[in-house]
């Protein structure tokens, strides 16, 4: 199994098919990794990407007639040892590691326990794990516990024990999904030192610019059918969205001059310590104001004073005219203020909690009936209302919201603050886990709320979210606002060249 | 739709296999003795059961808001103590209906405060519940034991005898009490806002209050309500054994965690129903009837106890697994 016959791919698979109780998830797929090559996976949620990466990885078996060839050899039947013992790794979202041990401990953890474990006294496994790390060009302390990294480093953590039980064919499943764009720099450059030593890498993830950055080929699936393989050279974000969605994406510059419409929010020298300072912005009725710069300018920070959970320290705040002091989030919806936060999975729903209760929680009072109890029918008219008004898919309105892909949740997460019949509208990273597809189908909605009056505050870390979606854009950088541009006036390369400069 | 899918509306998921559990209990007993079916035992299980009915609803609401109250034995002590002092000072076996009422009125305040108290801790405090009801337990049964110097209140008039042993067309006082109790819980759990919060909080407390659900609020709500349920367990149990003793129901405080779990509570928070859990109860009453008429040893009931709820977790888990077999189609 060691010694591996010279070739020039990684992994080759053909005509690779799998079927789940008659649903095809995988119909008749080629796909090929050149050895030390990046290669990116491309597709929607559903496209069939997840099954591919455990059929390769011996969690799944094919359907019968499908090839599956690792580095130059015919193998039948994989199970995660034997893809493990033949160097492929997964890196899985959720990282799998463990949060109480050392950085050293995590990276050496497969051959402590594995099938033949090793001692672990004297740590004499730690000029192992050094060595590892020094092949990826990264310093970690190998005593710090790994809970205290930031996401980032574990991201590194991750890829490191792979490489010590000798991977030679990573997977990666979305690795920059929640890191900044300095964090995912860092990460893309590991990524190239790996490639450059001859491990190639499949890499899957939702950010386009990302995908034709690191990659020299991407693999696009659509509904379980390789729609091709393309060279990233010369590819467009734009173009490769539309290989992915199967539909002509609408990025062109939507814009409105609002500026004779009565201001809903208005915001003066709102300043609170360490967050943000002097911060003066306006929003009209139907306007949408973009709200950009890095992670970690203090945008968040400021839509979270917006609506009461934290107290700004100086400052004014009116809305519709009159100025306002907000306590709680319940202070803000009951003066029209909703927030759609960034973390969806743990502050946006209540994910095992069912489509229904997460569409009315905003509204409880809306459908008491009779004696002030909750009326079925009322929640479900309600429910109903806006899971066609939003063109929600579902399965049944009890069914857990978690069942649900990201974009259908951000749309419940949207029924739920519309019920509170808002007069400003804030989302924050309101695309984060949304595919493509869905992403314009959000902003599809946000455009005909802001439309029919809404004021909407859109913050994003993405550029050309906000200026293909926003009337105008702000720039927050260091808890400040630095500057104020008109998309039609600008592009997304000249603002992003300002923002990460 | 079928029948197994009507129950599972009406009831919950949980309640079917219950049912049929209950059905083989009462089948094995009722072949092992004639003594089982008849109205004279169905009549002294339905005067057990209800103190430990009463006493699990107060435990059921903390555990679906993803907590514990360790402290219901004792504040059902405290309550019943602050009726049993009330009725003395009037005079004891010779105190009126006014007594009563007021005695009644001090040991509903007393649980709901002690409970108010415990939700404000792990509201404001943001102390885990576990933490904060043993502090509560311990410190009642300390303050219980100081008041009463470690013996028994008794001496109360004779109608208080009717809550404990008295019938309204047949059917036992207390179980007339727990009935009520158990539709008012059902009513608010599924009906009431505050029912809606409590599954929300139990699953995710601060989503929830990103969503606007006073969850501060909610938590103070649950621990002085199931400080209400477990006065009127209290003042039920007072009746019951015509005393108040501190300590008393001492060994009930884990069963009624069992009753939760073998009733289908998420032991996590978020989910769950009453229904369910009164099949429990029943099940657990009738298993502890029945051995003690075929006379087998007392401690063995709690045995058997037991042995149910790990044989309950199996099945469930066997259940899971063969669903979610038939979901994949292999």
């Amino acid at each position: 199994m060691t010694t591996v016959s010279d070739t020039a791919h990684a992994l080759r698979l053909r005509s690779v098919s799998k079927t789940f109780g008659g649903v095809k998830a995988l119909q008749s797929v080629d796909f090929e990794v050149r050895a030390g090559e990046v290669h990116c996976l491309a597709g929607e949620n559903g496209c069939g990407k997840s099954t591919l990466i455990k059929i390769v990885t011996g969690v799944y078996t094919p359907d019968a007639g499908g090839e599956i060839e690792l580095f130059g050899e015919r193998v039948g039947t994989t199970s995660p040892t034997k893809a493990r013992a033949l160097g492929i790794a997964v890196i899985w979202q959720d990282l799998a590691l463990f949060p109480h041990m050392t950085v050293a401990e995590n990276i050496a953890f497969d051959e402590m326990v594995g099938v033949a474990p090793r001692l672990a006294f004297g740590g004499r496994y730690k000029g192992r794990v050094r060595k590892v790390l020094d092949r990826l060009n990264v310093s970690l302390d190998l005593d710090t516990r790994l809970g205290d990294l930031p996401i980032a480093q574990r991201q590194v953590v991750a890829i490191a024990r792979a490489l010590m039980g000798d991977a030679r064919l990573v997977f990666m499943d979305e690795p920059t999904a929640s890191l900044t764009q300095s964090e995912t720099d860092a990460l893309l450059k590991v990524v190239r030192t790996l490639s450059a030593q001859g491990v190639a890498v499949v890499f899957v993830s939702h950010r386009l610019a990302e995908v034709i950055d690191i990659s020299e080929r991407v693999t696009v699936l659509r509904d379980g059918k390789l729609v091709g393989v393309y060279p990233t050279d010369g590819m467009t974000q734009y173009r490769l969205g539309e290989l992915m969605t199967g539909a002509q994406l609408e990025n062109v510059v939507r814009a409105q001059d609002r500026s004779t419409a009565l201001p809903v929010l208005e915001v003066k020298a709102l300043s609170r310590h360490d967050e943000f300072k002097d911060i003066d912005l306006i929003i009209r009725q139907g306007e949408v104001l973009g709200l950009t710069g890095l992670i970690g300018a203090g945008r968040s920070e400021l839509a979270h004073a917006l609506i009461g959970m934290n107290a700004p320290d100086k400052g004014e705040i009116r809305l519709g005219g009159s100025p306002i002091r907000l306590r709680s989030i319940r202070d803000a919806i009951a003066r029209g203020v909703a927030y759609v936060s960034e973390d969806r999975l743990s502050l946006g729903l209540i994910q095992p909690q069912s489509i229904a209760d997460n569409t009315v929680i905003s509204v409880l009072d809306r459908i008491l009936g009779a004696f002030g109890l909750i009326s079925p029918a009322r929640q479900s008219r309600l429910v109903r209302h806006w899971i066609e008004e939003l063109a929600v898919k579902i399965g049944k309105p009890d069914d857990a919201v978690s069942t649900l892909s990201g974009g259908n949740q951000q749309r419940v997460v949207l029924a739920k603050w519309l019920a509170t019949e808002p007069r400003l509208l804030i989302l924050d990273s309101p695309t984060v886990g949304v595919d493509v597809g869905a992403r314009a189908g959000i902003f599809r909605i946000v455009r005909r709320l802001a439309d029919e009056g809404l004021a909407i505050l859109l913050i994003s870390d993405e550029v050309s979210e906000v200026m293909f979606n926003a009337d105008r854009v702000l720039h927050m950088a260091d808890g400040k606002i630095v500057g104020e541009y008109d998309p039609h006036a600008t592009s997304v390369q000249d603002l992003e060249a300002l923002i990460y400069a | 739709m079928s029948l197994r899918e009507r129950i599972h509306a009406v009831a919950g998921a949980e309640t079917l296999p219950l049912l049929i559990f209950l059905g083989i209990v009462f089948l094995a007993f009722s072949l092992a003795t004639p003594l089982f079916l008849t109205g004279a035992n169905l009549r002294s299980m339905a005067f057990q059961m209800p103190v430990l009915g009463l006493l699990t609803l107060a435990m059921l609401v903390p555990i679906l808001s993803g907590g514990l109250n360790l402290a219901i034995i004792y504040q059902a002590n405290i309550s019943g103590l602050a009726l049993a002092w009330t009725l003395i000072q009037f005079g004891g076996p010779d105190a009126g209906i006014g007594a009563f009422i007021l005695g009644v009125t001090l040991a509903v305040l007393a649980g709901a405060l002690s409970g108010a108290v415990m939700g404000a801790v792990v509201a404001y405090v943001g102390a885990h519940p576990i933490l904060v009801s043993l502090a509560m337990m311990i410190f009642l049964r300390g303050l219980g034991e100081f008041l009463t110097r470690g013996g028994d209140i008794s001496g109360f008039p004779e109608f208080v005898n009717i809550l404990g042993h008295g019938s309204i067309a047949g059917i036992p006082v207390p179980m007339i009490i727990f009935i009520l109790a158990a539709i008012v819980w059902h009513i608010m759990l599924k009906r009431t806002r505050h029912g809606f919060s409590v599954y929300m909080v139990g699953s995710n407390i601060k989503a929830s209050e990103y969503s606007g659900i006073h969850t501060r609020k909610t938590l103070v709500t649950i621990y002085a309500i199931s400080g209400v349920i477990c006065a009127i367990a209290g003042i039920v149990m007072a009746a019951r054994f015509n005393s108040v003793r501190v300590g008393h129901g001492e060994a009930l405080l884990l069963v009624t965690v069992l009753a939760c779990f073998l009733g289908g509570i998420d032991p996590f928070g978020g989910f769950g129903r009453v229904l369910p859990v009164a099949v429990a109860l029943i099940i657990l009453q009738a298993l502890s009837s029945g051995l003690n008429l075929i006379g087998a040893n007392q401690h063995l009931s709690t045995a058997v106890w037991g042995l149910f709820l790990i044989g309950v977790m199996a099945l469930r888990w066997v259940g899971l697994r063969w669903r979610s077999r038939q979901r994949k189609g292999t």
